[in-house]
């Protein structure tokens, strides 16, 4: 009898299923169903759950059922900070860490208008942030203030400076505390607020959302989508005990809205080298709201040029144009012909050169008085050893690497701190959000489930190239589907 | 009574860190919490870090010379950021060549620095005008940055 782990995904428009043996660490069954979060969010599982028994031949009993959700607009967060180079950068990190998709970021005294605009967009979870211990008291206290006179009852989670907390806690009843997320000038803390978001996450916010009617079928829905990536990639960086992973590694994921960056690693600064700007925490998400290959395709373009864009894909301006208005016309759409799969492959190079290109820093030589100085703003990933591509655009594509490449610094950019000489890998099974959830519950065989479905992005296409037409349309595959191509060892 | 926060720095292009380091180290000795943003800070930098740690005083050092250029405006920076009337410092090399020091003093006292100090100046010097300046201040007093003090009278007996 097999030892088996259930991992769900709930996601915007599928709900993604994976088993996974622990003793052999491998997926051995996926499948999909549609998301139904907006109806009864079972009918998609149950779907899904019915295709992937059926490829397993049997209904396991698993030992662990676990979930991720981005579905019903994954988790809205406002983040509200003093400085926005400061405290509201830091709160803004914090959210991101925790795997939310900012809805509003704001920065010293909340005005009427911007509460207004926190009422109208209703976040899931509102992060109030400001002042290091010790220091400015007022600013927080007045936001507090804004907001116990506003309509926004969601749940508010404070993570200021220590010394406002009674008089914050008077004044906004019901509010969660934690450590500040920047105790001391220029340190960041942002830790304990990603685990106090998880567990509202958790405790309140799938119940809000109606995720946990899946609670039949599931243990727990534990953690949003992209947290899940995010640990997935931590544990596949540190290893099962901390020291026999990866190594530095950046996750880029361009998706049908914004494209997402992730790093994990420290950022060393070279000897001589002057560091300004807030310290880089080790994981770090970033998210680019303006990079899509669906709803934002054309603030790519305006990003790129509309001739790059058109030239990297072999098609001239005005077909450029036509396809582009398709696109806007219908999101869900995949293509079809030819000329739609080299645009998108244009567009996934230019969102995923820009994408890492904002998450990484830079290095420039400043001219002084006492001579040239080297100053760094930004993580650096120069030294970053393994680049991970994953993404429909990405994974079907016929050449990943030539994606991927985009990522890596321009040889001519001597500012760039991008990622250099990475080996480029592909996660096609989308395997670091089961490898995240799994690390719950037994990290060895998480990290193994990661690295076996890794695959090099030189490997010839494999046998889901040709239904790119349908993103994850293994569905109807089952045990052992993905083992075409060698793994990562 | 909570222990004042200071910011220090060394403003603009400037990389001699060594003397503010030794400033942040002394007053950080002398009871006050210290904000030390290091070499290479711009001004801006020196308004957010106070505005964030509710600091009392900014300390800000300048030795290549070019510290009236990067100097102007620090004054109206903190008005803008709401900080009309936290106590600034100033101190180093702050012109080339030889200039009559009254002269500088005032220069830099007409941009809005409370307290102007010259090379050389001794680290006690600094620590009792500040001590002086902050009872000042918390009786909402302010004293005359103008009147002799015991570095002006070591650097006036100069020719």
């Amino acid at each position: 009898m097999m030892n088996l782990a259930l991992l769900v995904d709930f996601g915007s428009t599928w709900t993604k299923v994976r088993a996974v043996d622990l003793d052999q660490a491998r997926v051995v069954g996926s499948a999909q169903g549609p998301s139904t979060v907006a109806t009864d969010i079972t009918i998609g599982l149950e779907h899904a759950l019915a295709r992937l028994h059926a490829g397993l031949g049997h209904v396991p009993r698993y030992r662990a059922r676990l979930g991720s959700s981005s579905a019903a607009g994954g988790l809205r967060m406002v983040t509200v900070g003093l400085v926005r180079e400061l405290t509201a950068e830091a709160a803004r990190q914090a959210a991101l860490g925790a795997g939310a998709r900012l809805v509003g970021s704001y920065a010293y005294r909340l005005t009427r208008a911007d509460v207004q605009e926190i009422e109208a967009c209703r976040p899931d979870i509102l992060l109030l942030c400001g002042g290091t211990d010790g220091g400015n008291r007022d600013i927080i206290i007045h936001n507090a203030r804004a907001l116990a006179a506003s309509a926004y009852a969601g749940p508010v989670i404070v993570a200021g400076n220590r010394d406002a907390a009674d008089e914050v806690a008077g004044i906004l009843p019901g509010t969660l505390f934690c450590a500040n997320v920047m105790p001391s000038f220029n340190v960041l803390d942002t830790d304990p607020a990603r685990a106090r978001i998880r567990e509202v996450f958790m405790n309140r916010i799938v119940h809000a959302k109606g995720i946990d009617r899946a609670r039949g079928l599931l243990d727990d829905v534990v953690l949003p989508t992209p947290a899940a990536v995010l640990e997935g990639a931590e544990l596949l960086a540190a290893g099962p005990t901390g020291d026999d992973g990866l190594g530095p590694l950046v996750v880029v994921d361009p998706g049908g809205a914004t494209t997402d960056v992730h790093s994990v690693g420290e950022s060393p600064a070279d000897s001589g080298v002057v560091r300004l700007g807030l310290p880089e925490p080790h994981a770090k998400r970033t998210v680019e709201g303006d990079l899509g290959m669906r709803h934002n395709a054309a603030s790519i373009v305006e990003s790129c040029g509309a001739n790059a864009i058109a030239a990297a894909a072999g098609i001239d301006v005005a077909q450029l144009h036509a396809l582009l208005a398709q696109i806007a016309a219908d999101v869900e759409r995949l293509p079809e012909s030819a000329h739609e799969h080299a645009l998108d492959r244009s567009l996934g190079r230019a969102a995923i050169r820009l994408a890492v290109r904002r998450h990484a820093g830079t290095v420039e030589t400043v001219q002084t008085a006492q001579g040239p100085v080297r100053v760094q703003r930004g993580k650096d990933l120069s030294r970053v050893a393994t680049l991970i591509g994953t993404g429909g655009v990405i994974v079907h594509a016929p050449h990943p690497r030539e994606l991927l490449e985009a990522a890596l610094a321009d040889r001519g950019d001597p500012f760039s701190l991008g990622p250099r000489e990475p080996r480029l890998l592909i996660d096609r099974d989308y395997a670091l959000f089961a490898s995240g959830l799994l690390a719950r519950v037994d990290r060895r065989a998480a990290y193994e489930l990661a690295r076996h479905a890794l695959r090099d992005a030189t490997s010839e296409a494999s046998e889901v190239s040709d239904t790119a037409a349908a993103p994850d349309a293994r569905s109807t595959h089952a045990a052992g589907s993905s083992a075409s191509s060698p793994s990562v060892s | 009574m909570q222990a004042k926060t200071l910011v220090t720095g060394v403003i603009g292009a400037d990389t001699h860190i060594v003397g503010n380091r030794i400033l942040s180290t002394a007053l950080e000795k002398a009871g006050y919490k210290v904000v030390a943003l290091g070499a290479l800070t711009p001004a801006g930098d020196f308004i957010k870090a106070a505005i964030e740690t509710a600091a009392d005083a900014i300390m800000v050092s300048s030795l290549y010379g070019q510290g009236e250029i990067d100097c102007r405006g620090f004054r109206d920076l903190c008005v803008e950021a709401g900080m009309e009337d936290i106590l600034i410092y100033l101190g180093g090399n702050l012109v080339v060549g030889k200039q009559p020091w009254r002269e500088v003093e005032q220069r830099f006292l007409a941009m809005g620095f409370d307290r102007v100090f010259p090379p050389g100046t001794r680290i006690e010097d600094v620590l009792a005008t500040l001590a002086a300046d902050f009872v000042a201040r918390d009786r909402g007093e302010r004293l005359d940055a103008t009147l002799p003090t015991p570095w002006a009278t070591r650097q006036g007996a100069e020719p």
